[in-house]
């Protein structure tokens, strides 16, 4: 590596990030100290009101709400991961495996969450299909729960946790299961205390990659829960655009972006920066 | 690959793919069947095709939202492919001050929940008294593009080493003639990659787009997200099916073209 033009090269890239990425999120530090303004915005004197707001029990519902259903999703989405992550590992057929995971991956965010309307929905297939069986009489309301956007949460960020998985599975040494067991281990136990433990730093890395978006989550819950089933992003966008309490829609959005950042530090002290380079494969 | 013999006719960890790969299709040929059915209700009436025909004939709010969206995504991507490329450049072959800094603040965008990145912008634009509409939709989708253009066209950076750069610079080629003829034709596919994820993403997005996004700038999954609030519409369901052909498509030819500027 050479001293050059190096910072030529890299500014417009620098400033643009700099302008359009970390001022913004400077901007929603300093806007959760101050108080709301009249007409949305915010005004003077500085306040640590929007934190207290987070704290009172109406909001606390809304942050326990989301971690329950952020975990849920994330375990879910492991559980049913992993065991996919390992036969994709061990298939002699790897890029059509991967293809069959990915493929329906590419259609739109939106149409996967209308799929998932259009099978559920009081008129959907599901309804359809329990009439036609004459299983039910009325409807059966499917959507608009807790249950429904976990859901379409594991759904919509399964390949987010498969993905990682397979990449480390994948380097994992099989030798070493069949050892396990040709010392008297059960299969069960040789993937327990043989393969886990080698791939910690795989499922760390499918756990963020899904925790932290469905922690985030906005259309999801806003187009297939109801009410009692908002999470924080929703809360963020009705004080944005409904109650329009700024002070607070930034606090909100400074937790989340607080909860990322630790997040991403453990992992990166746990598998160094390559591991994030696996995100862009869904593309 | 080694296929190990303790895999046996019944396999856990197959039965859970399989019964996964079913799950993750289903939702799609739900709306595929459902395309097709006469019925603007959920129940199966008949065999129709009037919801393509109306798809294709009588929907130009929906046809505006796509040109919105071809305008966003092709020129959002532009602009992060050449300034993720350039900076990609600079940060793989050469030493200076904020290196590091570069590297960090381009994971961070990837991995922060969309909606903080929609939001922030949110306030941005309007703490700037910025009007929002297409062009703070293009600035968002270059800031979240330009992350993913970096690191494509990284990757294919490290594959080289510096000596090719300094043959061309002993050989009399200014900095220009070097980047020109020289790292740019080494790059293309990575370059082409970064380019082609950066319109897929962001014709794809909308949390972030639904924030930045103003009077007159629908783009196509904002379109589809205001139809859907008034329930299950067949022709999204027709769009639905036109959109997945298309990403196959486009999926499909992507990687011949890929593929064939790799071999050259």
């Amino acid at each position: 590596m050479r001293r050059g033009p190096g910072l030529a090269y890299a500014s417009p890239s620098l400033l643009w990030l700099t302008f359009f990425f970390i001022a913004p999120l400077l901007i929603i530090v300093l806007y959760s100290f101050l108080t709301p303004g009249q007409r949305g915005g915010v005004d003077l004197p500085f306040t640590l009101n929007a934190y207290r707001a987070i704290a009172n029990p109406s909001f606390g519902k809304v942050v326990v709400g989301t971690i329950a259903v952020a975990l849920a999703a994330t375990f879910f989405t492991l559980l049913i991961a992993l065991p996919c992550g390992y036969y994709m590992a061990r298939s002699s057929k790897q890029t059509l495996l991967l293809l069959l995971v990915i493929i329906p991956f590419w259609t739109n965010f939106l149409i996967r969450i209308y799929a998932w309307i259009a099978i559920l929905g009081n008129e959907g297939f599901l309804n359809d299909l329990l009439r036609w069986l004459g299983l039910a009489e009325e409807s059966v309301r499917f959507l608009y729960n807790r249950a429904a956007v976990t859901l379409v949460l594991v759904y919509t960020y399964l390949p987010y946790a498969i993905l990682p998985l397979f990449s480390t599975i994948d380097k994992f040494d099989f030798s070493l299961l069949e050892a396990a067991r040709d010392l008297g281990a059960t299969k069960f136990m040789a993937i327990r205390k043989v393969l886990l433990p080698n791939i910690r730093a795989g499922i760390f890395t499918a756990f963020l990659f899904t925790f932290i978006p469905i922690f985030g989550a906005y259309a999801v819950p806003l187009l297939v829960g109801g009410t009692n089933s908002y999470m924080l992003g929703n809360l963020i966008a009705d004080e944005l655009t409904k109650s329009r309490n700024w002070p607070l829609a930034s606090a909100i959005s400074l937790v989340i972006t607080l909860v990322t950042t630790i997040g991403v530090m453990l992992l990166l002290r746990f598998n160094g920066t390559h591991i994030l380079e696996k995100k862009h494969e869904k593309a | 690959m080694k296929k190990p013999d303790f895999i046996k006719a019944f396999s856990f960890s197959r039965t859970v793919y399989a019964v996964t790969i079913m799950f993750l299709f289903m939702p799609l040929l739900v709306l595929v069947l459902y395309s097709f059915n006469e019925s603007r209700s959920g129940s199966w009436t008949g065999f129709s095709l009037r919801w393509y025909v109306k798809l294709f004939t009588d929907s130009s709010d929906l046809w505006r939202a796509f040109g919105n969206s071809a305008i966003v995504a092709l020129s959002s991507a532009l602009v992060a492919t050449v300034i993720g490329t350039l900076g990609a450049v600079g940060v793989n072959w050469y030493r200076f001050r904020l290196r590091g800094c570069l590297r960090t603040i381009t994971f961070l965008p990837m991995i922060l929940p969309e909606i903080i990145i929609g939001v922030s912008l949110l306030v941005f634009f309007s703490g700037l008294g910025i009007r929002l509409g297409l062009f703070t939709v293009f600035v968002a989708h270059v800031s979240f593009n330009l992350p993913f253009v970096f690191l494509l066209v990284l990757a294919r950076l490290e594959e080289f080493d510096f000596s090719i750069i300094e043959a061309s610079r002993d050989l009399g080629a200014t900095e220009l003639q070097t980047l020109w003829r020289v790292i740019l034709p080494l790059t293309m596919p990575g370059i082409m990659s970064g380019f082609l994820t950066a319109v897929t993403l962001s014709l794809e997005d909308f949390v972030i787009t639904f924030f930045v996004t103003g009077p007159g700038a629908t783009t196509l999954p904002l379109y589809v997200y205001s139809a859907i609030r008034f329930g299950v519409s067949p022709v999204i369901n027709a769009l639905s099916v036109v959109m997945i052909l298309g990403t196959v498509v486009l999926a499909w030819s992507m990687r011949r073209f890929l593929k064939n500027i790799a071999a050259k």
